[in-house]
């Protein structure tokens, strides 16, 4: 067995302050500090705290990437303070590392934010099973092991906000529900024993705060701590949205249907199509200004230039043998 | 060096919006002796969107891509990210999943067609990168870019999700902290540029049914370049390249601030380095004009 050598850095600590009964505006304060290669970012909160400001704020509980409560930002990523190794930040970003809350904007106390709105999209999606219970029941209601890997581990969640709030369209849109909580409603959705019927997929299906929403940057699935991976879970819901028919006709379902549309008659997508079909003949009109700026520079194709892939027959014969969904 | 080969995914933008972003692939691929084998037969990707209401079908499209690029025993090479990303996405998924792949290659029979797992999925930037290599590029610049700030945009699908970064760069990216633009910048002879939303989302896949936060996304990242001097930005990704440059009036009016960069395709970047005419590069194809040239 080879030994294990400890090793330590000198680092430059950045840290975001703020205490909203006392202060107008944060401020970051520097501790430069010798940091071990044992050493995770929960340890460096405590020692800003034990060592240097009794004041210095910061949620943390279990230290054991359970209960979720020590999520901050490392150099603006999404980091769970007790798991992330600060070998391993020192490795990505340097030596001067900056410690912020995971929303700046909802800070009250240093790393402390206010969740409010993290539990409130939590709660709209219906995060629990909804079943009629059997007062006396006369067998257990067995699931089997390949219905639990259905859930896709998406009951690891452990609500830390990470995901949450690394997501580009929450910092914009205060209706968006966000990654964590459509983590939650797959979870439930994909549960056999769930009789939610359409209620929850159709709150998460409402276009401005549901799936449609989401930019596919994939922050979330970058962000979690513990690989819930949120947008396969997103891309889980707009399946079950078709399959339960309550992806009604829409700019958004048109726009995801449409370029089967486009794959069968040319292989390729037909851009200028796909926008008329998703936006409907007079909602197309919104984008004429743009379009016209295109076409005199050489980017659009007319319909009777559309370049098709070769082999399209072969094409044609895989989307009518391999389609799996109906709108 | 033995000449480096590659099956071409060209994606649908290079036939269509970007008819620049082909011209300049084929500039590039010319100048460095690359040799470049067009899938003709490859179908649209579904861009992130298919899938939404057809995983299945979107995964037997791609597998079927795939499957030309092993016909030809060669890497594919895409020159979109979103490409990269389903194609690479696929290619993960059936890879790791026999009993998926198995039925994904019963369907690709009854066209003659079978997915392997044998072709390796690659962007064009980082063929050039790790394949041609940096130093080499270096060597052959005749026109420095070293009168620009150049500000880097990488796009989501090409640093993200990082467990597909072992198909394309071999691991080396890390989606907070990416490099692979900046040191082709820097080989070109440019000045790069760091700003807060280089490695950020360009709203592209929202822009039909979120507009505001689409464009929101977009007025930010060319106000974070140009509030760190850049004077212009490049990318490897079609889809941003058309968020950044026919989309700046309303990412202006979104974010109630004038923005707009001339934005260059990482290609024509290259291009220009190593000597390319603006023609060859179709600079004229910008909606916001390429001025400095």
């Amino acid at each position: 067995m080879g030994t294990h050598k400890i090793t330590t850095q000198d680092v430059t600590f950045k840290v975001f302050r703020f205490n909203a009964d006392e202060d107008y505006l944060p401020y970051y304060k520097e501790y430069k500090m010798e940091v071990t290669s044992e050493e995770v970012v929960l340890d460096i909160l405590n020692r800003i705290k034990w060592d240097h400001d009794g004041s210095f704020s910061y949620r943390r509980s279990c230290r054991h990437g359970i209960c979720g409560a020590c999520a901050i930002k490392v150099n603006g990523r999404s980091t769970l303070a007790c798991k992330e190794s600060m070998n391993d930040m020192i490795e990505l970003f340097g030596n001067e590392i900056t410690l912020e809350p995971l929303s700046i904007k909802r800070a009250i106390k240093d790393m402390i934010i206010d969740k409010k709105d993290f539990w409130d999209k939590h709660a709209q999606v219906q995060p629990f099973l909804v079943s009629e219970i059997d007062e006396n029941p006369e067998a257990e209601h067995l699931v089997s092991p390949h219905e639990v890997e259905n859930l896709l581990d998406a009951d690891l969640c452990i609500q830390c906000g990470a995901c949450h709030y690394a997501c580009p369209v929450v910092e914009i849109n205060e209706d968006f529900i966000g990654p964590a909580a459509f983590a939650a409603a797959y979870r439930f959705e994909a549960d056999v024993r769930d009789e939610a019927g359409t209620s929850r997929i159709s709150e998460v299906n409402e276009l401005s705060q549901g799936i449609w929403d989401c930019v596919k940057c994939f922050e979330c699935a970058e962000a979690c701590p513990k690989e819930v991976n949120p947008i396969e879970k997103i891309t889980k819901l707009h399946n079950i949205a078709f399959a339960k028919g309550v992806a009604s006709s829409n700019v958004a379902t048109r726009h995801a249907v449409g370029f089967k549309h486009s794959i069968v008659k040319h292989g390729l997508l037909d851009e200028g199509e796909l926008v008329r079909y998703s936006e409907g003949n007079i909602g197309v009109l919104k984008h004429v200004p743009v379009a016209i700026k295109m076409f005199s520079k050489g980017k659009i194709v007319l319909p009777w230039n559309m370049p098709k892939a070769d082999k399209l027959d072969e094409i044609k014969k895989l989307v009518k043998s391999s389609s799996t969904a109906k709108f | 060096m033995e000449k480096l080969k590659y099956a071409l995914f060209t994606g649908c933008t290079a036939k269509e919006s970007t008819p620049e972003q082909m011209m300049s692939t084929m500039a590039v691929a010319n100048k460095l002796g690359i040799e470049l084998i067009e899938l003709t037969e490859a179908s649209c990707c579904g861009a992130s969107h298919l899938q939404d209401y057809d995983d299945f079908l979107s995964l037997v499209l791609n597998a079927r891509n795939i499957a030309y690029a092993e016909k030809h025993g060669l890497t594919m090479v895409t020159i979109c990210n979103t490409c990269q990303l389903n194609t690479a996405m696929t290619k993960h998924r059936l890879d790791h999943n026999a009993e998926l792949k198995a039925k994904v290659n019963e369907k690709l029979g009854e066209v003659g067609l079978e997915y392997k797992g044998t072709s390796q999925i690659t962007h064009f930037l980082y063929a050039i990168i790790d394949d041609f290599g940096l130093d080499k590029i270096k060597e052959m610049v005749v026109k420095p870019l070293s009168q620009f700030n150049i500000a880097p945009f990488y796009g989501c699908h090409n640093i993200r999700p990082s467990e597909l970064q072992n198909e394309s760069h071999k691991g080396h990216e890390n989606p907070y902290r990416p490099t692979s633009l900046d040191d082709l910048i820097i080989a070109c002879g440019g000045v790069s540029v760091d700003y807060v939303e280089k490695n950020k989302c360009c709203g592209f896949h929202a822009e039909l049914q979120a507009p505001r936060t689409a464009a929101i996304l977009t007025g930010n990242a060319v106000a974070g370049a140009m509030d760190a001097n850049a004077d212009w930005m490049v990318t490897p990704c079609p889809l941003c390249h058309l968020k950044l440059d026919t989309q700046t009036h309303h990412a202006s009016v979104a974010i109630g601030r004038e923005v707009s960069l001339p934005v260059l395709h990482m290609q024509q970047m290259v291009g220009l380095a190593l000597g390319c005419s603006s023609e060859e590069l179709g600079l004229k194809h910008h909606v916001t004009a390429v001025d400095f040239i």
